[in-house]
């Protein structure tokens, strides 16, 4: 059979198509790489310390890719992603240390797990609730997609946490894009709190960061999700460093899965300046919650002693991923054929 | 894979990273260009045009 770098055609075809997939819903949400990834390589047999180094260097990959498109297009604020590296990292830290603790206890993996369940499932809930709430498609509490990235943001747009969040006139205050001043301690403490939740569960962040910048400091989504991209690409550099040092870097892995990645973060992006935000926002609610009883389930197996609900658990992830993704492709495809909106669907 | 096997520790790790790196640069500006070249007719295609 044919073989490239020691790995089969099919594999490597595997690989590539994953990657797709994984790269359509990165470069929609800016989101969505760890928490794929390094499940599906442990269930396919691969050791922890390969699937977690392999998975965080796809991710910074992925993250460099997705960060350039979204510097293209004026949606990186570098003020707020260096400020947010600073608290992310201590965050980290904090959250590394909180996690050995309670492994000298003993009861590091089963709280892990639950918190786990709580943040993805609360996180999923409240992303459908939102999206189900203004499902008329106005932009009332929502913010566009492809808003610009340098004009003043809605005093509407932003949610009612961010305002009041902003209203704190602790100095040093920064300006950010879009016009909006806040506190640098504000930014440093959701920074910290973002990263002592992604420290102490082990995963990028994203699915918290993300929201976090946009209902909390109240960054417009675009500016969230590439400023997010920007520090996603430091911690996975630094991730797949650390991992790369002990052998945990599998390239035969992440060069096939980059390949397939780039190529549905182009479809993913693309689609943000079509698609109906809100639409997307139920999909990927359900994702989240789809996410938070696969960990459950997984955590059942480990229970129970049943090696099945590891393969149960990564289908509820796969499968959520194809759907999400699925819906992504099928609404922007919906929209380019729609006769009434294309004369706004120009790059 | 790649010969950098007989590297150790730090210079592995540092080349590693750096081959991910450019990987994605690459595909960054590869992807780009076919997009460029591609894109106007396959969403004509998708159009129905």
């Amino acid at each position: 059979m044919f073989e490239l770098f020691g790995v089969s055609a099919g594999l490597l075809g595997l690989f590539v198509a994953f990657g797709v997939l994984i790269g359509i819903l990165f470069g929609f949400f800016g989101m969505g790489g760890s928490f794929l990834v390094t499940p599906a390589l442990l269930v396919m047999g691969y050791p922890s310390r390969v699937a977690v180094g392999s998975g965080l260097a796809f991710v910074f990959g992925t993250s460099v890719i997705a960060t350039l498109k979204h510097r293209d297009l004026g949606q990186v604020d570098y003020k707020l992603g260096v400020s947010m590296i600073i608290g992310t990292t201590v965050g980290l830290e904090v959250g590394k240390e909180i996690v050995l603790y309670l492994e000298t206890l003993g009861l590091a993996g089963n709280i892990i797990s639950v918190t786990y369940v709580l943040l993805l499932g609360g996180i999923g809930l409240f992303v459908t609730y939102e999206a189900l709430n203004r499902g008329d498609g106005d932009s009332d509490g929502g913010v566009s997609h492809d808003v610009d990235a340098d004009a003043d943001i809605d005093a509407d747009d932003i949610p009612e946490i961010a305002k009041k969040i902003q209203s704190y006139s602790l100095p040093p205050m920064i300006t950010l894009r879009g016009g909006i001043q806040v506190s640098l301690w504000m930014v440093l403490l959701v920074a910290f709190v973002t990263g002592l939740l992604s420290g102490f569960l082990g995963v990028g962040g994203g699915f918290i960061r993300m929201p976090a910048l946009f209902y909390l400091i109240g960054v417009p989504v675009p500016i969230a999700v590439g400023t997010d991209l920007f520090e996603i690409m430091f911690s996975g550099g630094i991730g797949s460093f650390l991992y790369a040092q002990s052998g945990g870097v599998d390239l035969s892995i992440v060069v096939p899965l980059l390949a397939g990645s780039a190529l549905g973060a182009r479809v993913g992006s693309a689609a943000t300046s079509i698609v109906n935000e809100d639409e997307i926002k139920i999909y990927f609610g359900l994702m989240l919650l789809l996410g938070a009883l696969a960990v459950a389930v997984r955590q059942a197996g480990d229970y129970l002693g049943m090696g099945v609900l590891d393969y149960v658990s990564l289908a509820l992830i796969l499968g959520s991923a194809l759907m999400v993704s699925g819906a992504v492709l099928y609404s922007a495809v919906k929209s380019i054929r729609a006769p009434a909106s294309a004369g706004s669907m120009a790059d | 894979m790649f010969g950098i096997e007989t590297l150790t520790g730090n210079v592995q790790a540092a080349v590693l990273v750096g081959i991910v790196l450019t990987e994605a640069m690459v595909l960054y500006v590869g992807y780009g260009a076919m997009t460029r070249a591609l894109g106007p007719s396959v969403k004509k295609a998708i159009g129905g045009e």
